[in-house]
Order: C-alpha cells, then sequence, then structure tokens
C-alpha cells in the first residue's frame, strides 16, 4: 500500500485510469438507464414506481459504501499517518454526501405514491439522514480549523465514530417495524428480486462506482495541488516576501 | 411517446426522482472538474513566476 503513498506516483497511475473511468461510467450508466426505462416491466404491485428503485438502490449502497471507505481512509490516515489516505478522505465526503441526498430525495419521491407520505421518522428513514449529517459534519470539522492537520484528525475520528451507523442502516429494516420493505438484494438466501429488474439495478450500481471513482480521482487532483500550493506559500512566506505574506493573512 | 412519459400516472414521481440523481451528480462533476483546473491551474502559475525554483529544477 506505501507503494501508492508518493503523490507522484498516484498522480500518474491516477491520471492513467480516468479515461477509463469516465468511459466505463458512460456505458454503465447509459445501458443501465436503457434497461431501467425501457426493458425492464412494471412491478406487480408498486406499477411504474419501481422505476425509481433503479437510482434509489444504488445510491443507497453507495452512500454507504463510500462512508465505508472514508472510515477505512480515515483510520489508516490516524494509523499510519498516510497523507494520501488523509486526502481520499476529504475527497469522499461530499460525493458520499451526494448519493446519500439522492437517496433521500428519490426515496421521498417514492414514498409518496406508494407509503402515502414524502417521510416517516422510521429507523430505515431517520438513519439513512444521521449518514448524510456525518457526510456534512465530516466536511464541516475538516475545514474548521486553520491548522489543517487538526481538522483533519478530528474529521477522521468523526468517520471512524460514525462508522457505527453503517450497519444500523444495513439492519434497521429487521430490527424495527418500518415502513420501508426489507433487503432484496444483498440477503443470505439470495437475490429476491427477478433478473428483468436485478440487471438494470447492478448496471447502474456499477456506473455509479465508476462515477465515484472518476469524481474521487478529480477531486483527489485538486486536493494534492491545493497542498503543494499551501506548502509553496509557506515556504515564500518563511523566507520573506512581504507580497506573499500580505495575501496569506487575507486569505 | 406520452405513455412513456406518464409512467402508468406516477410520471411526476419517477422523472422527478431521475431528474434529482442528474442535476446532483452533474453538479459534482462539474464542481469537482473546475475546482481541479482552478487549483492545478494556481499551482502552475506559482511554479512559473518562482524563478529561483526553476532553476533548481533546471540543475537537478
Amino acid at each position: 500500500m506505501h507503494r501508492f503513498a508518493n503523490p507522484a506516483r498516484f498522480l500518474r497511475i491516477a491520471n492513467a485510469l480516468l479515461p477509463w473511468c469516465v468511459l466505463s461510467t458512460g456505458l454503465l450508466i447509459a445501458t443501465g438507464l436503457y434497461f431501467a426505462l425501457f426493458v425492464s416491466p412494471a412491478d406487480y404491485q408498486q406499477g411504474e414506481t419501481v422505476r425509481i428503485m433503479f437510482v434509489h438502490v444504488p445510491s443507497a449502497w453507495m452512500g454507504l459504501g463510500v462512508y465505508t471507505g472514508m472510515a477505512i481512509a480515515s483510520a489508516v490516515a490516524l494509523i499510519w499517518k498516510h497523507p494520501l489516505a488523509d486526502i481520499a478522505a476529504r475527497a469522499s465526503a461530499p460525493i458520499g454526501a451526494a448519493f446519500t441526498l439522492i437517496c433521500l430525495l428519490t426515496g421521498s419521491l417514492w414514498g409518496k405514491p406508494m407509503w402515502g407520505t414524502w417521510w416517516v421518522w422510521d429507523a430505515r428513514l431517520t438513519s439513512m439522514l444521521l449518514l448524510l449529517f456525518l457526510f456534512l459534519g465530516h466536511i464541516a470539522l475538516s475545514n474548521a480549523f486553520d491548522d489543517m492537520e487538526r481538522g483533519a484528525k478530528s474529521a477522521a475520528v468523526l468517520a471512524l465514530v460514525g462508522l457505527v451507523n453503517v450497519p444500523v442502516i444495513k439492519f434497521s429494516v429487521d430490527w424495527w417495524n418500518t415502513l420501508h420493505q426489507p433487503a432484496s438484494v444483498v440477503r443470505l438466501d439470495g437475490p429476491a428480486i427477478h433478473p428483468s429488474m436485478l440487471t438494470p439495478l447492478l448496471l447502474m450500481a456499477a456506473g455509479f462506482l465508476a462515477l465515484y471513482l472518476t469524481i474521487l480521482i478529480l477531486r483527489m487532483r485538486g486536493e494534492i495541488a491545493e497542498r503543494k500550493i499551501r506548502v509553496m506559500r509557506m515556504n515564500r512566506a518563511a523566507e520573506g516576501e512581504p507580497g506573499i505574506v500580505a495575501a496569506e493573512q487575507g486569505g | 411517446m406520452s405513455e412513456f412519459l406518464d409512467m402508468g400516472g406516477y410520471g411526476a414521481y419517477v422523472w422527478p426522482s431521475y431528474l434529482v440523481t442528474l442535476i446532483i451528480l452533474g453538479g459534482l462533476c462539474v464542481a469537482s472538474w473546475s475546482g481541479m483546473r482552478r487549483q492545478e491551474a494556481e499551482l502552475k502559475s506559482l511554479q512559473d513566476d518562482s524563478p529561483r525554483r526553476r532553476r533548481n529544477r533546471g540543475g537537478a
């Protein structure tokens, strides 16, 4: 893993991967949408609203997956002081927040016609809202200190503490009474969903994963450049270039 | 076509779901891309107007 610790090497690998990530995002989401909107049938109970599932469920998976990845990166950053792990966690938080927000909004749009309400304060919905707040808290905390390292450390601790919410979300539909339906794909006895619906679901999920990697690379590149800028400014300020010092204080 | 857009009477819920997904993910892509371009351009301009640094690089 430490072979990837060097930002220069990381940038080389990431830049080589980027076009492939973009390409697979486009292909997977395009075919996924085709199957979701044209090929897959309406549900016998939920009618055409079941098509909301093809954006709702993959974004829920991504919200949980990105959070777990962010927590792992935070642990690596705390234990081994790995600079790229910190950058990866910081770059992941807004992406995870976006997927979680999509999950909540599309869930609301699905809940209204099927449950008769936009929102209920039950275990699944509330724990998912908490996930959004954990992402937003991570973003806020990592930007809250003048000292970047302190901010990164507090945000990493928050990410690890909040990890307890992930299994709560997953099993909330089994542990508590809820309007939300139980798992139909990730379950011990195999998926309880017809292939005609499973295909677009998995295609969209793979497309979202490729999109996550694409945006992650873009954000990590931006973050690495930002850190280099900060180091250069600090070095110049230390050398006593008055213009730069003033700009630093102003910014 | 209008039957497809109607989504069995649920068009008002199905299409906004896809639209919201498109807006949020599209917006995040654009913001991340332009943010990266801005930082990398700023880094380049800092490196370019640092003659001493360039000399060091040339010597290395």
